[in-house]
């Protein structure tokens, strides 16, 4: 499944995009983490809530629910949300 | 995952332009090490720290809140990071930052049971080495207050004692908006060289603790502290140590920079006492940093700042000073030559001011507008090593052989 990274977790992926696999969004995140050791903390804190200003699509549509079951021809967009200053 | 890109300058400081091969090598220089609100430089000085290159911005656009070199190895660094959109971690450099590493598990609090609400790491605010005898060993402050360990050079940590879940504590640290304008913290984790054993941390807000046998059990240390008007002294959430320091050459003997004026404690007593009324009327005893001295126990320095109606957090009447005691705060001397002598509207933070081990001793601290500056003679004269930096949190020293 092809997964979008913002430009903020480029240093750990080198990639603009990236495959990973998951029948959910979590499994998708965790298995990111194998490939890229410590991605997930810097997106989802230690209670497996999403850090404030982080913002999960799935083919352009905002998602929350980490348990979101995904299909092989979804794309995931992680996005750093416009915030701050 | 390797570092982020950094440039080495050369600098020049009062006016004198660095000549490598004019000066008679010494045995050792210092180098300064700068966390800022947007990455992490290091100072290193010749050997008469008259001059100093700069080699940085390591991790641009993290913010840094500490970065440390560990003094039994020489060679460890640990960078305390986040950013404004993604959670904290800690890097590692084993080559003096030409590469860092993620930690594999930074600190991070435990999950909460179903139904309960739990604690998140904002980010690491302090690091302390351990013991000289216990090599490979960390502790690690957080914000909100958090105690951390670890026990192989800062990959992996782990809570250290119970007190991060311990109701007690859980009350004296109080809730996020208690605590300081970014966040509650845990910091001024003091290790007594004598015993490993036997360590100090102070939380603002929370008050000051003691183990004597390694965290299984815990004692407060808040006796002869002030709190804020109106607060009772005896409610422990009330009390808000900013920086407390350990005398190298006297491990019983602490200085603290509290909320509520300057103190110091003599061990075995548990009662602080306020040398910080001998302070100038018109200057007061509030601010952040404390320093001690390396080798005398007599001399310590603080910075004060305007902590009076809304607290502006700037310099009083905007003339930035450091003030010494050398009779262990019976007596303070303004030492202010070199700073600003008006217009000087910014601070220094509990973590940006620091002394190397050099004879006379060198002061350095870091400003809340991100100048640099260095005293190489114990406070006498002051000279500035770098403007324009970003914010500056915290400045730490190592010796480098």
């Amino acid at each position: 499944m092809k997964v979008l990274i913002p430009s903020p977790l480029r240093p750990y992926t080198q990639q603009r995009e990236v495959d990973a696999k998951g029948a959910t969004l979590g499994e998708i995140l965790e298995d990111l983490d194998r490939a890229f050791p410590g991605i997930r903390f810097r997106m989802i804190d230690e209670q497996d809530h999403v850090r404030p200003h982080m913002r999960f699509f799935i083919n352009g549509e905002q998602v929350f629910d980490m348990d979101r079951a995904l299909r092989p021809s979804d794309e995931i967009q992680i996005v750093q949300a416009l915030s701050g200053g | 995952m390797t570092g982020p890109t950094k440039k080495t300058a050369l600098l020049k400081t009062s006016g004198t332009i660095a000549k490598k091969s004019a000066r008679k090598a010494a045995p050792s220089r210092v180098a300064v090490f700068v966390a800022t609100r947007k990455g992490a430089w290091i100072f290193k000085g010749d050997p008469t720290r008259k001059t100093w290159s700069a080699d940085g911005p390591h991790f641009l656009g993290h913010i840094i809140s500490q970065i440390m070199l560990d003094p039994r190895d020489g060679k460890t660094l640990l960078a305390a990071a986040k950013t404004g959109h993604l959670g904290p971690t800690i890097f590692r450099s084993t080559d003096f930052g030409k590469t860092w590493k993620e930690a594999g598990r930074p600190p991070a609090f435990a999950k909460a049971k179903d139904g309960k609400r739990g604690r998140v790491v904002d980010h690491t605010f302090w690091l302390t080495p351990a013991h000289a005898n216990e090599p490979n060993v960390w502790h690690a402050g957080t914000s909100p207050q958090g105690l951390f360990r670890s026990e192989d050079g800062g990959v992996t940590w782990d809570a250290f004692s119970t007190i991060n879940d311990d109701p007690t504590y859980r009350e004296w640290m109080g809730a996020e908006q208690d605590g300081t304008p970014d966040g509650p913290k845990m910091h001024s984790i003091l290790i007594d060289p004598r015993d490993p054993k036997h360590l100090y941390f102070a939380m603002s807000s929370g008050g000051v603790h003691e183990t004597k046998n390694g965290g299984q059990s815990w004692d407060v240390l808040v006796d002869g502290l002030e709190v804020v008007d109106g607060f009772d002294a005896n409610t422990i959430t009330f009390h808000d140590p900013h920086c407390v320091r350990m005398c190298p050459s006297n491990p019983d003997r602490l200085y603290q920079q509290n909320h509520c004026g300057i103190y110091r404690l003599d061990r075995p007593s548990t009662k602080w006492i306020r040398v910080g009324r001998k302070m100038p009327k018109r200057v007061g005893d509030v601010g952040f940093p404390m320093v001690v001295h390396p080798r005398d126990d007599k001399t310590a320095w603080v910075f004060p700042m305007d902590g009076t109606t809304v607290w502006p957090r700037t310099s009083p009447d905007g003339k930035p000073a450091v003030y010494a005691t050398r009779d262990g705060g019976a007596h303070w001397e303004r030492q202010d030559k070199g700073l600003p002598q008006a217009q000087g509207w910014w601070t220094v933070k509990r973590q940006a001011m620091t002394a190397d081990a050099k004879d006379p001793v060198g002061l350095y601290f870091g400003t809340t507008s991100g100048e640099l500056w260095a005293s190489r003679d114990e406070g006498k004269r002051w000279s500035n090593i770098a403007r324009h930096l970003p914010e500056i949190y915290a400045v730490d020293t190592a010796d480098l052989k």
